[in-house]
């Protein structure tokens, strides 16, 4: 079922609705409407609700470039709410991976119970390649957890070991109580200090602890690679290219795509910096990913950021210039050097 | 305990005891909101696993955490929006909304507007307390003219909206207004829109002691019901651009619109180009 609501506020709000209802719901959007929908993604987080959000990526801040590419929304993604939450970000490069990306986004917001961004960019979306399409039977579709046991002493936010609570739905007789107020295990509003800590934390840590579970990265010729690109969605294509180009010229140089973006795949970066000199993150905007990288570095290897401000792609000869300068540094400093 | 209390009352059943008493405070219109709804629910006999309660921010906004019923507390102003996701992903459900003059009508205005023009599939009461109460006591957007609020000390000089006229404009199939006094009509009313399809509007004239009451020379738990006693006038079928309220005019109740002809509800419209699409 389809409906265009009258703004995103409204789009978000109803997929909210329509996942209570126990349907899989999804809006998609750019920009400026991924900013309107901050508000009830927070509700979404909070009230523990599946669902997905697609955010395609223009050159910003406010209307900015309508409609080119850009991957300024990355810090958005994560934080655009008010307050401490986790969220899920997947980012495509090919328009099979858009395809092959819906079910694992379903099936992570369904798992995890967490509105997940499909943060893809202009150039991925308007791109035109071959897409196989599996058999239905061969797609893996994962449901949220169900209640068991009695309706009559159902508590909705009462979490186990996996600190996922089942989720019941509307029309089932379970008497679901739910709000965006700090709430305890039966969603009653309970505005302590205690039951905000239990529940932030809650809301935080079935991310931060399953990390491994959700995370997915991909790594080529990053064993013994000195130079290590760092990118996600399209810009990961001219980084691939330009890393081909780097071995061919000699330099040891590797690739750690990002198809998880957020939750950042903090452990592996960590320890890629003990291993290479350098890391080059090309990035379409002006140093968003790069933060985390250099965070991770923690000043173990120096981090050249290839910021693009939007509208355009990365040559990978543009790329390749700061691989090459980054292979000929020889002592490591640390810290961000912008291209 | 003393004699003169008693250990339950009819409507229990239907509240989530354990979360009793409430934040209202006296003299508040939301309870009788509450029993009205409650009591329509009872005279409907409608099942109460198909009920969907949906509220936004503010004072009645709290509603949906009192009823023993699925029951979703969201965003400021964004309950309609909400409650047409659910709607939608569940046909069989009843969904209504209950919200406050500022959520429903300011923040919230535009869903308002879209889903009476939509004919989607809601009941919604609006408790009009002419106030932000929640929040102090900050002009509304029925905030009558010359009314005083924290935020208009020397009166308020922004036009109200007549929500009447605004619902009927939008598209509302039902439209109804009464005071938080008129219990049995509003009963009865609730329980006339509860039975139709399409976009329903009640319009409840609530009184705040608190916020608006003592700011405007109606500082008593009395005094604002004393007022809608003298002060209102039954007319049904108005027109609904005659229900303006103003100062020295009688407000207008009544059920104002109650369209009974083949005007399809979005959840029939919807069944109708899915069933098309689908080439049943």
């Amino acid at each position: 079922m389809f409906i265009q609501m009258e703004d995103e506020l409204a789009s978000m709000a109803a997929i909210l609705g329509a996942s209570w209802a126990g349907s899989k719901s999804m809006t998609v959007t750019s920009g400026p409407g991924f900013s309107l929908m901050q508000e009830n993604i927070g509700l979404g987080a909070m009230m523990e609700v599946p669902c997905v959000i697609v955010d395609v990526q223009r050159g910003s801040p406010s209307t900015g470039l309508p409609t080119t590419v850009g991957q300024g929304d990355v810090m958005q993604a994560r934080w655009g709410s008010h307050g401490d939450y986790e969220i899920i970000a997947l980012a495509p490069n090919s328009p099979q991976e858009c395809f092959n990306i819906m079910p694992q986004a379903f099936n992570l917001s369904e798992k995890y119970r967490v509105p997940t961004i499909v943060l893809m960019d202009e150039c991925t979306s308007h791109m035109s390649e071959k897409v196989v399409i599996p058999k239905k039977k061969d797609i893996k579709l994962v449901d949220r957890k169900k209640p068991t046991g009695k309706k009559e002493k159902y508590l909705p936010y009462k979490a186990g070991k996996d600190m996922v609570p089942p989720m019941a739905i509307a029309g089932e007789g379970y008497n679901i109580c739910t709000t965006g107020l700090t709430h305890n295990e039966k969603g009653y509003p309970d505005l302590s200090a205690e039951c905000q800590d239990s529940l932030v934390r809650r809301l935080c840590d079935k991310i931060r602890f399953n990390t491994e579970d959700i995370i997915q990265i991909e790594g080529e010729n990053v064993n013994d690679a000195e130079v290590i690109v760092v990118a996600y969605g399209t810009p990961s294509r001219s980084a691939k290219r330009a890393v081909a180009l780097a071995r061919d010229e000699g330099i040891k140089a590797g690739m750690l795509r990002l198809f998880t973006v957020w939750p950042f795949p903090e452990k592996q970066v960590r320890k890629l910096a003990l291993q290479a000199k350098s890391f080059v993150v090309p990035e379409i905007n002006y140093g968003q990913v790069v933060l985390e990288v250099d965070r991770c570095a923690a000043g173990n290897a120096n981090v050249y950021s290839v910021p693009k401000m939007g509208g355009e792609l990365h040559s990978p000869e543009e790329i390749l210039n700061v691989i090459e300068k980054a292979a000929g540094e020889k002592t490591v400093k640390g810290g961000i050097q912008y291209a | 305990m003393p004699e003169h209390v008693a250990e339950s009352h009819p409507i229990d059943k239907y509240l989530r005891e354990d979360r009793l008493p409430h934040i209202w405070c006296p003299g508040c219109g939301a309870g009788e909101i509450v029993t009205a709804y409650v009591n329509a629910l009872i005279e409907a006999e409608a099942d109460i696993k198909k009920q969907a309660m949906v509220c936004g921010i503010g004072c009645v906004g709290r509603i949906s955490g009192y009823l023993k019923m699925d029951s979703f507390h969201t965003t400021h102003g964004r309950p309609i929006p909400f409650a047409t996701g659910l709607k939608l992903a569940n046909p069989k459900l009843d969904v209504t909304v209950i919200s406050g003059d500022g959520d429903l009508f300011a923040i919230g205005g535009n869903h308002f507007i879209h889903a009476a023009r939509r004919n989607m599939d809601m009941l919604v009461i609006c408790s009009n307390n002419y106030i932000y109460g929640m929040t102090g006591g900050q002009v509304g957007p029925t905030t009558p003219l010359g009314s005083t609020a924290t935020t208009a000390p020397y009166g308020n000089i922004e036009h109200p909206f007549n929500l009447v006229k605004l619902a009927a404009a939008s598209g509302a199939v039902y439209v109804a207004r009464w005071t938080s006094i008129n219990v049995r009509r509003l009963t009865a009313s609730i329980v006339e829109a509860m039975g139709k399809k399409g976009f329903r509007f009640i319009e409840v004239l609530s009184p705040c002691p608190t916020v608006y009451g003592r700011r405007n020379k109606m500082p008593g738990t009395t005094d604002m019901p004393d007022f809608f006693k003298e002060h209102t006038v039954i007319k049904h079928g108005c027109d609904p651009a005659e229900t303006d309220i103003k100062a020295g005019k009688d407000i207008v109740l009544g059920k104002f619109i109650d369209v009974d002809t083949e005007k399809e509800s979005y959840t029939e419209s919807i069944k109708k180009i899915m069933d098309k699409a689908m080439r049943k």
